[in-house]
C-alpha cells in the first residue's frame, strides 16, 4: 500500500478495475475502494477514466470520495497511525494521545510527515472499547495505551 | 474421545490487538511437540471481554485464562494440558474480593447474563460452519422452510415481541408485515452492520464471532417478506467482522443454505456484501440505502419508507445485526419461551457495551428490564480506584446521562427514554467523579458535528452552534445567557432535523443539562471545573491519571 509520490499511476491498472467491477451493481464505492486498496489512496486521474467506465460525470464520483472519511485523495504515508476517537477513549484519554502524536511527529491530524512515513489520523470508534484508549497502527490496534507505550511503538517502528 | 480437550484462544480483534494470534499459532506448535494427541487447539471469536484478552478457555473444563501471552503458552501446555494442573496465575481476579476465579461461568461477569444474542460468541469457531451447525445452527431455518408459511414466521416474531435491536425499538414482525404486503416485482432485505455509535461494540462481536447467526436470520427475513436478496452492510472500521462473514457466506452457500432452492423448498436466496466507507450518517437507513446504492450517503425525508420505496425504489427491510441473529433461536425455541424473557413492553435480552470507568469492561447481555445497578456493580464489578459513580451514558452520541442518583433505572425502552436518554444501540459508558459532564456533552457534540451530512439546516448549523457555546463553557469563556441559548437551539434541532442523526444529537445536551446544570453554571460563573477534567480550568496542584 501507498505509492510514493511521484511514481507514475497506471491508468491501464485503473481501466482493468473498473471492467473487474463494471458488471455489478451499484459499482462505483466498490470501485474506488479497490483503487485505494491497490493504490493506498484515490490519484485524481483515475476519475476520468473511472468516469468513463461507468458512465458517470466526474462531479458525481468526486462527490461520493469528498463525502466519505476514508477515502483519500492524497498518498498517505508508510504507517497510518489512527488514534481512536470513541467515547470510551475520550473518557479515558485519547485527547492527549492525539496531543502526543501530533507534537511527537510535528504534524496535525490528518496530515503526513514529510518523509512519507506516517499519517496521522484520528477514527470515530474502532469497536475495541474494552481496551480504551486505542491507536491503530498500519491496521494493527494497540489497545490500554499511554504516552509511555505510544513513544515505545515509534521507536520500534523508526529502527 | 471422552477425555478430549478444546482449548479456545479468543481471536477476536481485541484479543488480537494484545498479541493472541502468536498465542494461538504457539500453543499449537506446543501441543504438537508434546504430543498431547487428546488435545485440540482452535479459536473463537470476542467473548465480549477483551479487557481481560488474550482469552483462552479450556473446554470441557471451562476453564478461563485471562491475559495470557507468548510467554504463558509453555506453561498452560505443560502443566495444565499435559499434566492436569492449571495455571493458577492466570486465573481471573474478582475486582472487589480479589479472588481468583477458574472457571468462565462463576466469574460474576458472565454468571449474572442471560446470552442469547451473544449464545454463541467465544463458544466456537466463527470460521466453521459444524460449529454453528453442531450447535443448532440453521435448524431454525429448516423448520421454517419446511414448516411453515410466510405469514407464520411473522405471527411467530410478533407473537415474541422482538423489537428492533438497533435502537428505535420498531416492532420488528409489524416490520416483516409492511415488507410481506408491499407489492413488487423485487424485494430486499438488508442486514445493519454499520456499527457507528462510539462506544458500541457488539455488532462488531457478534459478526466477528458467530456471522452465521445474522446471516441465518436474515434469510429468514427474506422468506418471511419475499425477498431473494439480502445485502449486509458492514463498517470499513471492522475488518475482521468483513472477513469472517465472507467466509461464512461461501460456507453457507456451500452446504445449501444459499443460493437457488434452498434445502429444496424452493426458496432462492443470495447474501451480499458492502462495505462502508466511514460515514456515521450510513447508519440511518435511508442513507444506508443510498450508500448501498453507491451514492452520497445522505438520508432523504421519510415517507415514503423504505418498506415501500427502498433500494432501487422498491420495498426494503432494514434489521439491524441483533435483531437478526435473534430470530433463528426465536424460531427454535418458540415465541413463548422468548416473550418470557425481559420487561412486558421489552421483550427478550439486550445487549449492552459496559466501557469507560468500570472494572469490568466488555459486552453484557441481560433480560430487558434489568436495573442498572445490577449491571454496573454486579456484572460490571463497579468503578474501579475506589472512584464514585457519577453518571452512566447510554445510547452514544443519540443517548444522554442517567445521574447515579438513579441507579435502580430499568434498562428497557421506555424507561430510559422517560429519563432522557435511549437504549440506542445498547453503548453504555460509565463516568466516575473525574468525569466532566459539561465536556462528555461537547465530546458527543464535536463527533455529531463533524458526522452532520450537512442536508438541512437545523442540525448542520445547529451542531455546530452548540459546539460553539459548549467549547467556550469548557474553556471558561461562557456566559450566562448561555444555558438559554442552548436550550433553544437543542430543541429547535431535535425537532426540525430530517433525520435520527440531528433529532437525537441534542439529547447529551438535553440530559446533562437537565441533571448537571450546577456542573454548567460553576464553569460560566465561578471558572471552575467541579471534575477538574477541563484543561484551562484545572486547578494547579491536581494530578489525573
Amino acid at each position: 500500500m501507498g505509492n510514493s509520490v511521484n511514481s507514475e499511476i497506471d491508468i491501464g491498472r485503473i481501466k482493468a478495475i473498473v471492467e473487474e467491477c463494471k458488471g455489478q451493481k451499484w459499482a462505483l464505492i466498490p470501485v474506488i475502494q479497490k483503487i485505494q486498496n491497490e493504490f493506498g489512496y484515490i490519484p485524481p486521474a483515475a476519475i476520468p477514466v473511472v468516469a468513463k467506465g461507468l458512465r458517470l460525470f466526474p462531479s458525481q464520483i468526486q462527490g461520493v470520495i469528498s463525502f466519505y472519511a476514508q477515502f483519500y485523495t492524497k498518498p498517505r504515508g508508510r504507517q497510518v497511525i489512527r488514534v481512536c476517537r470513541g467515547t470510551a477513549c475520550h473518557v479515558r484519554g485519547s485527547e492527549a494521545l492525539l496531543d502526543l502524536l501530533e507534537e511527537r511527529l510535528k504534524i496535525k491530524e490528518g496530515e503526513t510527515t514529510p518523509d512519507m512515513e506516517y499519517t496521522l489520523e484520528t477514527v470515530a470508534c474502532i469497536g475495541v472499547c474494552a481496551l480504551a484508549p486505542n491507536v491503530v497502527v498500519s491496521d494493527r490496534v494497540h489497545g490500554q495505551m499511554d504516552a509511555e507505550k505510544m513513544e515505545q511503538l515509534l521507536k520500534k517502528g523508526e529502527s | 474421545m471422552q477425555n478430549k480437550r478444546t482449548v479456545f484462544v479468543c481471536q477476536g480483534t481485541g484479543c488480537l490487538s494484545t498479541g493472541s494470534g502468536t498465542v494461538y499459532e504457539a500453543l499449537k506448535a506446543e501441543v504438537e511437540r508434546l504430543g498431547l494427541t487428546d488435545v485440540e487447539v482452535d479459536f473463537t471469536g470476542c467473548h465480549g471481554f477483551c479487557e481481560q484478552g488474550g482469552l483462552v478457555v479450556v473446554e470441557p473444563e471451562s476453564i478461563f485464562y485471562t491475559h495470557v501471552t507468548l510467554d504463558d503458552v509453555p506453561e498452560i501446555a505443560a502443566s495444565h494440558l499435559r499434566d492436569g494442573n492449571p495455571v493458577e496465575r492466570l486465573f481471573y481476579r474478582d475486582p472487589a474480593t480479589g479472588r481468583a476465579v477458574p472457571r468462565y461461568h462463576e466469574i460474576n461477569f458472565y454468571k449474572k447474563q442471560q446470552r442469547i444474542i451473544l449464545r454463541n460468541c467465544g463458544r466456537i469457531n466463527p470460521e466453521k460452519i459444524d460449529h454453528y451447525i453442531a450447535n443448532g445452527g440453521y435448524r431454525a431455518l429448516e423448520k421454517v422452510l419446511r414448516e411453515m408459511t410466510p405469514e407464520q414466521v411473522i405471527e411467530e416474531v410478533k407473537k415474541a415481541g422482538l423489537r428492533g435491536r438497533g435502537g428505535a425499538g420498531f416492532p420488528t414482525g409489524r416490520k416483516w408485515e409492511f415488507g410481506r404486503n408491499a407489492v413488487a416485482d423485487r424485494k430486499y432485505v438488508i442486514c445493519n452492520a454499520d456499527e457507528g455509535d462510539p462506544g458500541a461494540f457488539m455488532d462488531r462481536s457478534v459478526l466477528e464471532a458467530d456471522p452465521h447467526a445474522a446471516i441465518e436470520g436474515l434469510i429468514i427475513a427474506g422468506y418471511a417478506i419475499g425477498a431473494n436478496d439480502g445485502y449486509i452492510y458492514v463498517r470499513a472500521e471492522y475488518p475482521l467482522a468483513v472477513k469472517r462473514i465472507r467466509i461464512a457466506v461461501e460456507q453457507a452457500r456451500a452446504k445449501g443454505f444459499l443460493g437457488k432452492n434452498i434445502l429444496g423448498s424452493g426458496f432462492d436466496f443470495e447474501v451480499h456484501m458492502k462495505e462502508g466507507a466511514g460515514a456515521f450518517v450510513c447508519g440511518e437507513e435511508t442513507a444506508l440505502i443510498a450508500s448501498i446504492e453507491s451514492r452520497r450517503g445522505m438520508p432523504r425525508p421519510r415517507p415514503p419508507y423504505p418498506a415501500q420505496s427502498g433500494l432501487e425504489g422498491r420495498p426494503t427491510t432494514i434489521n439491524n445485526v441483533k435483531t437478526l441473529a435473534s430470530v433463528p433461536i426465536i424460531i427454535d425455541r418458540g415465541a413463548d419461551w422468548y416473550a418470557s424473557i425481559g420487561s412486558e413492553k421489552s421483550r427478550g435480552t439486550t445487549v449492552l457495551a459496559l466501557s469507560g470507568k468500570i472494572s469490568n469492561s466488555g459486552l453484557v447481555e441481560v433480560p430487558m428490564g434489568t436495573s442498572l445497578s445490577t449491571i454496573i456493580f454486579d456484572i460490571g464489578g463497579g468503578i474501579p480506584r475506589g472512584k464514585r459513580l457519577k453518571a452512566v451514558q447510554t445510547g452514544g452520541p443519540s443517548g444522554g446521562c442517567i445521574p447515579a442518583k438513579i441507579p435502580d433505572t430499568p434498562v428497557d425502552y421506555e424507561t430510559l427514554t422517560m429519563v432522557g436518554s435511549i437504549m440506542g444501540s445498547g453503548g453504555m459508558v460509565v463516568m466516575d467523579q473525574d468525569t466532566c459532564m459539561v465536556e462528555v456533552a461537547r465530546y458527543f457534540l464535536s463527533f455529531t458535528q463533524a458526522e452532520s451530512c450537512g442536508k438541512c439546516a437545523p442540525c448542520r448549523l445547529g451542531t455546530k452552534q452548540m459546539l460553539e457555546i459548549l467549547t467556550r463553557i469548557t474553556q471558561g469563556r461562557g456566559q450566562e445567557s448561555d444555558l438559554d441559548t442552548l436550550l433553544t437551539i437543542a430543541r429547535t434541532v431535535k425537532e426540525c432535523s430530517l433525520c435520527g442523526l440531528g433529532q437525537t444529537c441534542p439529547n447529551p445536551v438535553l440530559s446533562t443539562l437537565r441533571y448537571f446544570r450546577s456542573e454548567y453554571e460553576a464553569h460560566i460563573k465561578k471558572k471552575t471545573c467541579p471534575a477538574n477534567q477541563c484543561r484551562l480550568l484545572r486547578r494547579k496542584t491536581a494530578s489525573r491519571t
